[in-house]
């Protein structure tokens, strides 16, 4: 038929533009095995990684089943097949065991998200607090008792967002001041706003958390491994919602020490409330 | 059911829907007033009550054996041209005793303005157990062109705090009112 | 009894014998069958001009940086593609199914409110008129998101009263419409119709009706708070008059998880009537689907919270929302098992009505499955408004709601028209719908889970291979719907005359009234026994 022969030739040209494009990724190196999760550099994203995973695997697991009983169906209950229907329509029995096995398998998947999020909702004895307030479109921190406190402003040039220049290669999630944090150290972090709800994100910590106005809300995090962690505002704040990147330097302790020092000295000491 | 028999089933049920879906309107509004409460007996949002006297006073006594620390943080909301900032930033204390703490604001301006701090706790579930007596400055206030006011607060946290609380935050935000209204 | 409703019956019609002749036929029309007709065109070019939006978007997503459009502008059309979709698209289209199939799948000549029925169509050209003008006033449209959130939304130009007034428009509009379901469905069934015989689509429509009845209002009043907000100097939301933005929030989701279910319902009713159809056999546990849809509308008044895991809720009441919501998985799954234990030992054919309720069936538990994983709380507070939450809830509208209103209007285009619709290419419409849906939002949940955020003009470089592919995908998917608005035409036009049985597999009152419809239906009840009721 010819319907069949047209799907035919699209799905064939189909198939050899997407492996082209599959081929072009593989010289370029490029983002087409950014798939999953990361699994970040605190306990809570380790944990929320796995239980993520559990429940993908999970749910994969339901779907093979679910969708092989129906394509079974499909392929064998078929009428050019000469099969007659059957004249069933119900089951108490079936019903009974088809509603209990999801009720076991949510139970099976709700005691580990409630111990998780037992665990990330305990702040316990925090060692030091960053205030971290959202405006339009920037982030303010502000280190508690120590006197530090500056704006962080995405640093990407506008001709790269105009496509003008080429674009860096942490195009739109590099800052002039970023957010400089101890490893090892159990940290506070206290979110609130100027203006409208932002909300801050650095995947790699495990969780995000919004900042409203009049309000402040608080978390914590322990990270592990220093390094350079990358995030974004992650609720709708406006024009600009996509250029206030959050970039967060982990540093070691004695290199924190220094730091702190540094912005200590009068010249660099920013006024918290400006 | 006749045509007339269903005439006057729907004149006895569509009425019913109406009010109802305006009493659901209604509904959304008391959500208001309920959501308060909710707030009020749970610190849900750690939206603080003041205590209007210290009639409670120490009726749970002091608990000298315990220390929690409280942070004070201000903010500005955006397009408030004050200065606010509070004159001790940690403290520990005691849960039971009362402490006194105070805010500066000034007015950055050559201008007459209105100005209200608004308070907030973290964690939410120890707003309850956060109590202050404000001064009346926390009110709406008028600032004359380059005033600057001092404006106390005295607080004391509730012994009945959670043993895992160790930090309190208190925070307040300035926002500029409109002088009209 | 049957001899005296044609009598009483001419007090509302001068058209009895037939539809009036041009324009004023359809603006002062009571006919269920006209209005309901009035009602899917509407809803299908609002699907049209909001996928334009959604075009727009993807265009300017195609790559990282700015092509295209202004961030602002930007964020107006992911608000009005939303707010178009939901209110505009999906909603008038099943309303207008409403309208069309529930007189004539329950054996009654019309609507209980024929006058009624006719407003509460004619303030939708209104409303979205008034809503679309909004992209041309000083300031542009809401540029908020459809959760016009505050503060944000109070930052709206000259727009905002208007999109307010809007939207109370179309929240009238479903109530009167919702309101005359439930009076038609309760009073005007034929004798015999029971409750319990009532075809699965009736009954998802009736639980709808209630849900819509129940949370527009509240809606509205949401709305209403931020006007005043706004004008009146009221501080509902103000922080700095005592108010709670987060407030807003709660009142939003109120009705907003409920409106979800909204436009899925209906979905459930019409893939339940197309599965017996197809596999000709009678569909599988009619009763647990009843239940299962009264479960699902009870749930959704209580699982609100699980769209605000990240503002701050003490534990105790994000357990809460997380486990209400998971327990939403056990009667949706036992809808799907019941759609899948219906074709079990069926004898299938698959004509596009079959195969586009099979990708329904397949791919809304896809989005069922990541809605589960949305509804662990810890897991959230990474896949919060990121593409991860724009992939689930694509797939249970796209090849959810969406795809079930293209299999409903296949499955009963011939009774409406007397014409067979071209299967050829109609299966052509089908492969490129579901090749072309699946390419724009699967990868959208790796972009989610990598760290794209939703609602942004721009992304990091890292995003660009998958966004590519999505935006290729939109194209695919956007420009095929051109092929169903050729084939609908094409049927109407010409095409080969539909029998009355139109499908050899369907049972149920509306297949044994003549191919096309005549314009009234059942002015003599039918009579009903237990074999010729529901599918």
């Amino acid at each position: 038929m010819l319907y069949t022969r047209c799907l035919v030739r699209f799905t064939a040209i189909f198939t050899s533009g997407l492996l082209l494009l599959w081929s072009m990724a593989a010289v370029a190196e490029s983002g087409w095995l950014q798939l999953n999760m990361p699994r970040g550099v605190t306990s809570v994203s380790r944990e929320v990684y796995d239980l993520h995973m559990l429940i993908l695997w999970i749910c994969v697991a339901i779907g093979v089943v679910v969708f092989g009983v129906m394509f079974y169906s499909m392929y064998f209950h078929r009428k050019s097949r000469g099969v007659e229907p059957a004249k069933f329509h119900e089951s108490t029995k079936v019903e009974v065991v088809w509603t209990l096995i999801p009720l076991f398998i949510l139970v099976g998947m709700a005691i580990p998200a409630t111990k998780t999020l037992i665990k990330m909702e305990d702040i316990g004895d925090t060692e030091m607090t960053v205030k971290i307030t959202g405006y339009q479109w920037r982030w303010h921190y502000e280190y508690l008792g120590k006197d530090i406190g500056f704006f962080s402003s995405m640093s990407t040039p506008r001709e790269q967002v105009y496509n003008l220049a080429e674009k860096n290669p942490d195009y739109i999630l590099e800052v002039d001041n970023p957010l400089v944090l101890p490893v090892d150290t159990r940290i506070r972090l206290l979110t609130t706003a100027a203006d409208v709800i932002h909300s801050w994100w650095v995947p790699e910590l495990g969780w995000k958390r919004d900042a409203i106005p009049g309000f402040i809300n608080d978390n914590w995090t322990l990270i592990e491994e220093p390094g350079i962690y990358r995030g974004v505002c992650a609720e709708l704040c406006g024009r600009d919602h996509a250029y206030m990147p959050i970039v967060l330097h982990a540093v070691s302790k004695e290199e924190f020490a220094e730091w702190v020092q540094q912005q200590q000295q009068p010249s660099t000491a920013l006024s918290a409330a400006d | 059911m006749t045509h007339s028999d269903k005439t006057r089933a729907n004149r006895r049920l569509v009425p019913k829907l109406f009010l109802f879906s305006i009493a659901m309107f209604g509904f959304g509004y008391l959500l208001v007033p309920l959501y308060d409460v909710i707030c009020d007996i749970t610190g849900f949002n750690g939206r603080t009550t003041s205590l209007a006297v210290a009639t409670e006073g120490n009726a749970n006594g002091v608990d000298t054996s315990r220390t929690v620390t409280v942070e004070f943080v201000s903010s500005l909301n955006s397009g408030a041209p004050w200065e606010f900032r509070p004159t001790v930033t940690r403290m520990q204390v005691h849960p039971g005793e009362f402490y006194e703490i105070s805010y500066v604001a000034t007015n950055l301006t050559d201008q007459d303005m209105v100005g209200q701090a608004v308070p907030s706790v973290a964690p939410s579930l120890a707003a309850v157990h956060f109590q202050k007596i404000e001064c009346f400055c926390f009110d709406r206030q008028d600032f004359a062109p380059g005033e600057s006011k001092d404006m106390p607060v005295m607080f004391r946290v509730d012994p009945r705090l959670a043993d895992h609380v160790s930090v309190v935050t208190l925070s307040y935000t300035f926002f500029k009112l409109d002088p009209s209204s | 009894m049957a001899a005296t409703t044609h009598d009483v019956h001419d007090g509302h019609g001068e058209h009895h014998h037939g539809p009036a002749k041009g324009l004023g036929r359809w603006l002062f029309t009571t006919n269920h069958k006209d209005i309901g007709t009035l009602y899917l065109l509407f809803s299908l070019l609002m699907f049209l001009i909001g996928g334009s939006m959604a075009l727009i978007i993807r265009a300017e997503l195609f790559q990282p940086g700015l092509q295209l459009v202004d961030p602002h502008f930007f964020n107006q059309m992911t608000t009005m593609h939303a707010l178009i979709m939901v209110f505009g698209a999906v909603m008038p289209a099943f309303v207008g199914l409403a309208n069309w199939m529930l007189p004539m799948m329950i054996g009654a000549p019309d609507m209980a409110l024929p006058r009624m029925n006719n407003w509460s169509f004619w303030i939708l050209p209104f409303a979205f008129t008034m809503l679309l003008s909004t992209l041309f006033m000083p300031g542009g449209g809401p540029a908020s998101g459809w959760t016009l959130y505050p503060p944000l939304v109070l930052q709206t130009g000259d727009a905002f009263p208007f999109v307010i007034l809007a939207i109370h428009l179309m929240g009238i509009s479903s109530i009167m419409g919702a309101i005359n379901v439930i009076a038609t469905i309760f009073n005007m069934r034929a004798p015999g119709m029971t409750l319990m015989r009532m075809p699965l689509f009736v009954w998802t429509w009736l639980i709808t009706a209630f849900l819509l009845i129940a949370v527009m209002p509240v809606f509205a009043g949401a709305v209403t708070m931020l006007l005043t907000d706004k004008y009146f100097a009221t501080s509902f939301f103000n922080p700095a008059g005592g108010g709670d933005p987060v407030l807003f929030q709660h009142i939003f989701w109120f009705f907003g998880h409920p409106e979800v279910y909204i436009m899925i319902l209906p979905a459930f009713g019409v893939v339940s009537q197309i599965i017996p159809t197809f596999a000709r056999k009678p569909l599988f546990g009619y009763h647990s689907m009843v239940y299962a849809t009264a479960a699902i509308a009870f749930l959704s008044f209580i699982v609100w919270g699980h769209h605000m895991f990240t503002v701050g809720m003490p534990l105790t009441a994000e357990l809460f929302f997380m486990y209400a919501t998971m327990l939403i998985a056990v009667p949706t799954g036992v809808k799907v098992f019941n759609w899948v234990a219906t074709m079990w030992r069926g004898a299938m054919t698959f004509e596009t009505p079959m195969l586009f309720s099979i990708a329904f069936v397949i791919l809304f538990t896809i989005g069922g499955f990541s809605g589960l994983m949305l509804a662990i709380a810890p897991a959230d507070f990474q896949y919060h408004d990121t593409y991860f939450v724009v992939a689930h809830f694509h797939y249970v509208l796209v090849p959810g709601a969406v795809f079930s209103i293209m299999a409903a209007v296949y499955y009963w285009l011939p009774k409406w028209t007397g014409h067979m619709y071209n299967e050829r290419l109609s299966r052509i419409h089908f492969w490129l719908s579901v090749i072309g849906v699946n390419i724009l939002f699967f990868p959208q949940h790796f972009l989610g889970l990598a760290g794209m955020p939703r609602r942004v003009p721009d992304y990091a470089l890292q995003f660009t291979e998958w966004n590519m592919v999505s935006s290729i995908g939109a194209f695919i998917y956007g420009i095929s719907q051109l092929l169903f608005v050729y084939i609908v035409i094409q049927t109407i036009r010409a095409g080969d005359k539909a029998t009355d049985q139109v499908w050899e597999g369907a049972r149920g009152l509306e297949w044994t009234v003549p191919s096309p419809a005549p314009y009234h239906t059942f002015d003599t009840p039918p009579k009903i026994s237990a074999t010729n009721a529901h599918g």
